[in-house]
Parts: C-alpha cells; sequence; structure tokens
C-alpha cells in the first residue's frame, strides 16, 4: 500500500493539479484567430482557457485515445466535414442551451445539438475585372460549360472545402448533374490546380485565368492591403438554391470535466459582441445573423445563402472526394 | 552503469550444469541485443500500433483507390524518388569531394554555406520557390513585362520543379555525410591511388567513391526517406505521392484504418529498402587506410577554379540565397504583425528542445552503433535498422502512433492510482514523453553520423586497447569517443536543425504552452498567411544556422 501512494505522490507531481476555474479547449482553428477572442474572455470572467491547437484529424485521434480521460472541454475546428465526422466518432455531447438555439440558425448546427457553427464563411466565384464581366457568371454549374475552357483555376480538390462544395451539390442536384459538373471543371482548367485559396486568387490577378473560387476570407485579407486587386467576387447560383457556405465551429467533448463552464464560453461565444471579434478577425461572416458582417465583408454585398444543412458537408464528403477522383480532379 | 556481471562466475560451483546458463552468462550473451531492443522498442511500439490496430481492409475503399488513385501515384512517387536520388547525388557528392579535396576560390566559404539549406524546411522552400518562379510571382511578372507572354517558361509546379526544390532541399545530408567520408578517408588511399598512376580524378571514382559508400549511401537514405514521408512539401506543389493518398484515406475518406495500412505498406517498402541496401555492402570494411592527417588539398588554377567556384555558388543561390531572399522581403512586410516578444519564446523554446533531442539521440545512436560494432550479429543489425524506420513514417501518421499508446498508459495509471480523482494526464503532455518521441522520429538521422563513423574504426584499434585492458564501456569511451568526434558532431547538428523544423509529433507530444517556431508557422501557413509566416521562418532559419556556424569554426571535418 504504502508503495502505491507514493508512487502516486510521485507521479502527481508530473501531473499537476487545476486551478481556478478553466476551460480546456482543443482547437484547429488558426491559434492566432482565437486567441485574442479567449483573451477577452479571460478577462471579462475570470475564466482561465486554455489552448492546445493541432491539425483536427489528430485532434479528434487525440480525443479517442484520451477517452474519459482527455482533458478537453470544447473541441473547436473548421469545416462542417470536420464536426460532422467528431459527431460520428462520438466525441461530442448534445448541448441544451436555448442561447445558441435562439443565435444560431438551424442550417448552422447540427440538428441534434451536438455542435454549433459559429463563423460563417462563402464559397464563391472570383473573377478578373478587366477580363470579365458579372453578366457572364451564373452559377457553380455554369463554369463547367465550355465557354471558360482555358480560363478557370481551382485549388486542388484534395482541400476540404472543395469537397464540402461538392458534397453539397451532390445533395442539391444529384450524384450525376454533379459528376458531369465537375467533369466540365476539370476540362476548364487553365493549369494545374493550386495548393490553396490565395495562389488562385493570385493567378487570376496575374491574368492565368479568368474566374475561380476561393472562400471569401482569403480574398479579404488580399483587398485589405492591398484595395487595387484587380479581382472581384461573384455570388454563386442566385437564381437558384444560393451560394455555398460552410462554418467554423465547436462542441463540447463528450467527457468533459466543465461542462458548464464550456456551455457558457460557447453561449458567449455566439452572443453579439463575440460574433464581430470572431468572424471580422478574418472577414468571415457572422453566424450570428443579429449581427452585422465587418465594413469590408459587407461592401461585397448582401447575398442568398444556401440553407441546406451544413451538415451534409459531412456525411456526402467521401462520396464527393471518390466523384473527384473518377473524373481525373487532382 | 557497467553492464560487466564481474566476480560472479566465480560463486558458481563447477559441477552444477545450471548455472553455466545463469543470468550472468546468458545476460553477457544477450547484452547487447538487449541494448539493441530497447531502443528498437521506441520505434517498434508505435509502428506496431500503426501496422496491428489496422488489419481489416476496408473493400470500398481499397477498391477505389485501387481504380483512381494508387497507380497514378506509385508511378509518380517512383518518380519523385528516382529524381531526388539523382539530384542529392548529383549536387551532395561532387560538392563534398571539391571542397574535400581541392583548393578554389571561396573554398573556405562553401565549405560551411553548402550545410545552410538544412536549416530551411523543405516546406518552407517549397513556399518560397513557388512564391518565386510560378506565374503570378515575380520572376515571370518581370518576364512578361519585356516578353509577350511567359508560356514558353518551365512550371515549377511539376514533377521537374518539385524534384528540383526536394534535390536542392535535402542533397546537404549527402553532401554533409560524404565530405566526412572524403575528409576521414586518410590521405595513404588516395597517395597509393598516385603512386599507381591514376590522377586525382580517377582516385574519385575508384578509390574514393567505393570508400565513402556508407556515408553517401547513409546520406540518400536519409534524403530518400524524407521525400517518401513527406506531406507539406507535396501539397504545395499539389503532387499526388504515396502520402497523399495516406493524407486522403484518412482525411477525406475518414478512414484512418486505411491510412494505416498504406502507411504500413510504406514502410515495409522502405525496411526492403534499406536492408537490400546493406546486403549489397557485404562485410566490407570500410576503415581509415593511414594516419588522420587531412589530405593536401590540389589547388585548381584558372577555368577549372571558377568552374568549381561557380557550380558551388549556382547551388548555395538556388537553395539557400534566394529563398532566404524571399522569406527575408516576405518578413519586411509582416515585421509589425509578427515581431513581438513571443517570438523570442518561440525560439527559445525551439532551440532548447533541439538542443536536448540533439544531445540525447546522439547518445542513443552512438550506444546503437556501439552495440551493432560488439556484436554483429544478424539480430542486433535488424532491430538497429527497425530502430531507425521512425524518419520514413509520414509526421502525423507517426504521431498517432507514438500517442496512442502513451494515452493508453495514462489511462491505466489514472484508473490505479488516481480515480475519481482531478487527474487527466500522468505521461502525456512531459517534456519526456516529448523527447522519446523525437527519439523514435530521428533516430535515423544520428545514427546515420555515427554509425558511418564507427566503420571508420579498425579491429586492430580496439584489439590495441583491449591488450591494455580496456573493456566494454571504457573501451567506448577511450576509444572510440575520441575517433568518433566528427561523426559526433554532425549528427548533433542534423538531429538539431532536424527537430528545429518538426511539426507534427510536437504538435501532438508538447506540454502545454510549449510552442515553437514550427508550431507557430503551422498556425500561419494553414490559414495560407505565407507571408506572415516569413518572419518565424527567418527566425528558425537564423537559429538553425548558429550550430552549423560553430561546428564549422570548431572542426573542418565536422
Amino acid at each position: 500500500m504504502n508503495k502505491k501512494v507514493l508512487l502516486a505522490s510521485l507521479l502527481a507531481v508530473f501531473a499537476g493539479s487545476a486551478a481556478a476555474e478553466e476551460i480546456v479547449v482543443y482547437s484547429s482553428r488558426a491559434e492566432q484567430l482565437i486567441k485574442p477572442l479567449f483573451d477577452a474572455y479571460s478577462k471579462e470572467t475570470g475564466v482561465a482557457i486554455k489552448v492546445i491547437s493541432d491539425k483536427e484529424g489528430p485532434l479528434m485521434e487525440r480525443l479517442k485515445a484520451e477517452g474519459s480521460n482527455s482533458p478537453a472541454d470544447i473541441f473547436l475546428t473548421v469545416d462542417a466535414g470536420n464536426l460532422w465526422k467528431a459527431e460520428d466518432m462520438g466525441l461530442f455531447q448534445p448541448i441544451k442551451s436555448a442561447v445558441l438555439n435562439g443565435n444560431i440558425p438551424a442550417n448552422l448546427r447540427d440538428p441534434d445539438n451536438n455542435w454549433y457553427g459559429l463563423s460563417v464563411r462563402a464559397r464563391t466565384i472570383f473573377y478578373n475585372k478587366n477580363t470579365v464581366k458579372p453578366a457572364q457568371l451564373a452559377s457553380y454549374e455554369d463554369l463547367a460549360s465550355p465557354k471558360w475552357k482555358g480560363k478557370l483555376c481551382l485549388r486542388s480538390s484534395k482541400n476540404v472545402y472543395n469537397q464540402s462544395l461538392v458534397a453539397t451539390m451532390i445533395a442539391d442536384i444529384g450524384p450525376v448533374a454533379t459528376e458531369r459538373m465537375v467533369k466540365g471543371w476539370v476540362n476548364n482548367l487553365a493549369t494545374a490546380p493550386f495548393g490553396n485559396d490565395n495562389a488562385v486568387l493570385e493567378a487570376i490577378a496575374a491574368g492565368q485565368c479568368d474566374v475561380g473560387m476561393a472562400n471569401t476570407y482569403y480574398y479579404g485579407r488580399i483587398v485589405a492591403k492591398n484595395p487595387a486587386f484587380p479581382v472581384s467576387p461573384f455570388w454563386a447560383n442566385q437564381a437558384g438554391k444560393g451560394t455555398h457556405v460552410n462554418v467554423s465551429g465547436a462542441g463540447v467533448v463528450r467527457y468533459a470535466k466543465n461542462v458548464k463552464g464550456a456551455v457558457k464560453l460557447l453561449e458567449w461565444l455566439s452572443s453579439d459582441k463575440a460574433q464581430n471579434m470572431f468572424a471580422d478577425v478574418n472577414f468571415e461572416y457572422p453566424a450570428n445573423p443579429k449581427v452585422k458582417a465587418d465594413a469590408l465583408v459587407a461592401s461585397w454585398g448582401n447575398f442568398k445563402h444556401n440553407l441546406i444543412n451544413v451538415k451534409v458537408a459531412g456525411s456526402k464528403q467521401a462520396e464527393a472526394v471518390m466523384l473527384m477522383d473518377r473524373v481525373g480532379y487532382k | 552503469m557497467s553492464f560487466e556481471p564481474q566476480g560472479l562466475k566465480a560463486d558458481n560451483p563447477p559441477f552444477d550444469f545450471r548455472l553455466h546458463f545463469s543470468m550472468p552468462s546468458v545476460f553477457r550473451r544477450w547484452r547487447w541485443p538487449l541494448v539493441a531492443l530497447l531502443i528498437s522498442l521506441l520505434t517498434l511500439i508505435p509502428l506496431s500500433v500503426i501496422v496491428l490496430s489496422s488489419l481489416t481492409p476496408d473493400p470500398v475503399i481499397w477498391q477505389h483507390l485501387l481504380d483512381y488513385a494508387l497507380p497514378e501515384l506509385l508511378n509518380n512517387t517512383l518518380w519523385l524518388v528516382l529524381g531526388v536520388a539523382a539530384g542529392v547525388l548529383l549536387l551532395g557528392v561532387p560538392l563534398a569531394w571539391l571542397v574535400a579535396v581541392y583548393d578554389f576560390p571561396g573554398r573556405k566559404h562553401f565549405n560551411w554555406a553548402l550545410m545552410l539549406p538544412l536549416a530551411m524546411p523543405a516546406y518552407v522552400m517549397a513556399f518560397t520557390q513557388v512564391g518565386l518562379f510560378d506565374f503570378s510571382g515575380p520572376v515571370q511578372t518581370l518576364l512578361r513585362a519585356h516578353f509577350d507572354n511567359t508560356r514558353w517558361f518551365p512550371p515549377i509546379r511539376s514533377t521537374g520543379g518539385l524534384v528540383l526544390v526536394m534535390s536542392l532541399a535535402f542533397y546537404p545530408y549527402v553532401y554533409l555525410l560524404a565530405r566526412n567520408a572524403f575528409s576521414t578517408m586518410g590521405r595513404r588511399a588516395l597517395e597509393v591511388g598516385q603512386t599507381l598512376g591514376l590522377s586525382r580524378s580517377a582516385g574519385f571514382w575508384h578509390i574514393a567513391l567505393p570508400m565513402a559508400r556508407p556515408w553517401i549511401m547513409g546520406g540518400l537514405i536519409l534524403a530518400l526517406m524524407e521525400t517518401l514521408a513527406d506531406f507539406g512539401t507535396v501539397s504545395i506543389f499539389n503532387f499526388d505521392a504515396f502520402t497523399t493518398a495516406i493524407y486522403k484515406a484518412w482525411f477525406s475518406l475518414f478512414s484512418l484504418d486505411t491510412a494505416k495500412q498504406l502507411a504500413s505498406l510504406l514502410v515495409a517498402l522502405i525496411f526492403v529498402m534499406v536492408v537490400l541496401e546493406q546486403y549489397a555492402r557485404g562485410r566490407r570494411a570500410y576503415v581509415q587506410a593511414g594516419r588522420a592527417a587531412p589530405l593536401p588539398r590540389l589547388r585548381l588554377a584558372g577555368a577549372r577554379a571558377w568552374l568549381a567556384s561557380g557550380y558551388a555558388l549556382l547551388v548555395l543561390v538556388l537553395a539557400f540565397v534566394l529563398p532566404f531572399g524571399q522569406l527575408l522581403v516576405w518578413s519586411w512586410g509582416a515585421l509589425e504583425q509578427e515581431w513581438n516578444e513571443a517570438l523570442f519564446g518561440y525560439a527559445l523554446r525551439s532551440v532548447t528542445l533541439s538542443m536536448m533531442a540533439a544531445l540525447m539521440i546522439v547518445c542513443v545512436a552512438l550506444l546503437l552503433s556501439y552495440a551493432r560494432r560488439r556484436d554483429g550479429g544478424a539480430l542486433v543489425r535488424l532491430l538497429a535498422r527497425v530502430a531507425t524506420l521512425g524518419y520514413a513514417v509520414p509526421g502525423t501518421v507517426l504521431a498517432v502512433g507514438i500517442f496512442v499508446p502513451i494515452a493508453w498508459l495514462d489511462n491505466v495509471l489514472i484508473g490505479h492510482f488516481f480515480a475519481g480523482q482531478d487527474v487527466t494526464a500522468v505521461l502525456k503532455g512531459t517534456l519526456a514523453v516529448m523527447l522519446l518521441a523525437y527519439v523514435s522520429r530521428f533516430l535515423a538521422v544520428g545514427y546515420s553520423a555515427v554509425d558511418a563513423a564507427m566503420n571508420r574504426i579498425t579491429r586492430s584499434q580496439e584489439e590495441a586497447a583491449r591488450n591494455l585492458g580496456y573493456s566494454g564501456f571504457a573501451l567506448l569511451r577511450h576509444v572510440h569517443l575520441p575517433l568518433l568526434q566528427g561523426g559526433l558532431l554532425t549528427g548533433v547538428l542534423m538531429v538539431f536543425v532536424d527537430v528545429m523544423k518538426e511539426m507534427p509529433i510536437t504538435m501532438m507530444t508538447r506540454p502545454f504552452g510549449w510552442d515553437t517556431l514550427a508550431v507557430r508557422i503551422y498556425g500561419l501557413t494553414s490559414e495560407g498567411v505565407f507571408d506572415q509566416a516569413a518572419l518565424p521562418a527567418v527566425v528558425l532559419v537564423l537559429v538553425g544556422l548558429i550550430p552549423t556556424l560553430l561546428l564549422s569554426r570548431q572542426k573542418d571535418v565536422a
């Protein structure tokens, strides 16, 4: 018995002990984007927030391996596909919060309340202002038409945002029409797909291609530095179901030690004052519809969102990836 | 500390048959295999987690990968490996030979400067080179101002471009080790060649190259392991390599099991490659011929001198000056945003961790190499190979393989000792675990430097010391250590910069708050803000240069 106590106290030296109230967040959203927000919350409430950042894949494996001994209270990530996967792996617990249900629209959260979207990013069409008139543009499907042959730039199909877009299209227009559309995109490519959205926007600006697709915040970061950037956004599919939107979001971890604190933090993140901070730092749209977007973001105009639940990005992701592989979208 | 079971044998009664097989003699027989086994466990455990936890293949995903991904990926990977192999050899070996045996303008500076690209992570090299040479980059933009178009410009985002960038990033492994081989070869070998009428360049082909083979192959294998395990660089090029399939299975098709199966195949492939190389090398010895005195350098004159300088300069500019210059330009733009006291914290933690890991890994590598030396049996050699396989596993996959058993052990410990208490971690998140994880990742790097140097020590040197009464670890300390100095320093340097650049294992195992430069760079590049990532990258390169410069000053052969 004595040995056991001795060993336990020895181990306790390594294990450390909990201080005042603390919330541990596992996050794959870049630290520089969430740190200011958490600092503000700590200042306001005195609650300490510990962030452990990594890629979403390793973080989910980490939560799984730690099981009931995980220190994590909240898992925060980008892309609904990842949130769906975390839920699928049983890493979340349902949240009961009237505040969150009131602040976050139904299409931006899990129907079973396992996770909530906290900021919205639109993935839409961008065009070179010198060579393309907005009247020539219409929809994602239209980018597959032969008139854009040799004029389209795309990011890699390995990117989760493209996978989510295609997954949503499968749900909206069916797998056959989606496959035809993606095949058309591949035929129209001006150059091999790029490694990131920035490169797509730069290529459009440099004239390597006329049109492409990117998330709005990549464009926001560029024009914030260079207002003369010769590229504009075009809101896709306004005559149809609306522009594809995705979320960054979070849920409470199944074995959270501080469930109450975690829910409170999520409620605060969905509130008016935090929503602006959450979205504006990255030129995203607030998930809470009562909150206005940043002035630069708002200057791109209002648009119709595709109101399909973002969860579909996850449930149809594997199907989308296989479809893109079949038509040779790299 | 000594493993010598001295004084125990005398107590054994001579007639007791069983006691001839008592612990001490068994231990004596098995002590080196035991040492090798303990070391290789650090890699074997994570590898087993990867291989064993995923034995049933998912038929739908495998069929899809076989139909649409694997044939092309394997083809791509084959060309990539062949290309990078040719690239690092063509860059590394001639440069090492030039600076080791010739004198030409700038030789003294090229000697150390040619190591510099080692300090730059391959993915950073990739995003700067793509940024410079792609259609929208400054080079082509400038060209378009003078010509109608740049359609004739070779595309950087191509197999050729990727091979070039990876060769520029990885040639220093070959360069460092080959230079070490050439300068420790001993002058007598080449002198014998000269008396037989061989010119110095003929001596290169017939004497130096064969004698440097373990070093060159060691460097080549490191470069190829990095190439095969790389994900960051290929994803910037959007090049579909074997790792692409691994990450596609995991992140896109949500099948970590398929990813593990693919990773197991990759490791098996590399294991076969390494064993074949060793088999082909056979039991030849690569000891030093004659005194340790360095070769007298042959002064090159005229066009040949300038050709040598020109080649070294060209490689240096492409592999270091250009990408580093681009980083500096970008950092200048993001200076206000990124230059703050946090940056010093990242740098300090990077250096501390890398230094601790480098020392630890080189010590373990020395022990392993010594075990192989003392017990030449197949088992120890096999274990030594297994122990160094961690370098070939894609980092994120290995990180999971490391974390899972540690989390399991923690869960057991917590269940036993802290049940019902507010404890969530015992071992995970400690520096000790992090350092052990680095050993399983980077042992190959330290080992290739130390083991190659071990080859230079002759059996007769050991015999002489033994006759003087040295044995066991005393022998290692008084005979091997002084002779291994150059190899140990090379090992420390290479591991130091490699740990600085490492991301996935650092992210997965770091104690809370231990954010390093690489972690910061990841945070910024994951959001695509490469120009903001430039400043921490510049600091990473500069800090990585410190040991490079210190070592090159201390010893020409380092």
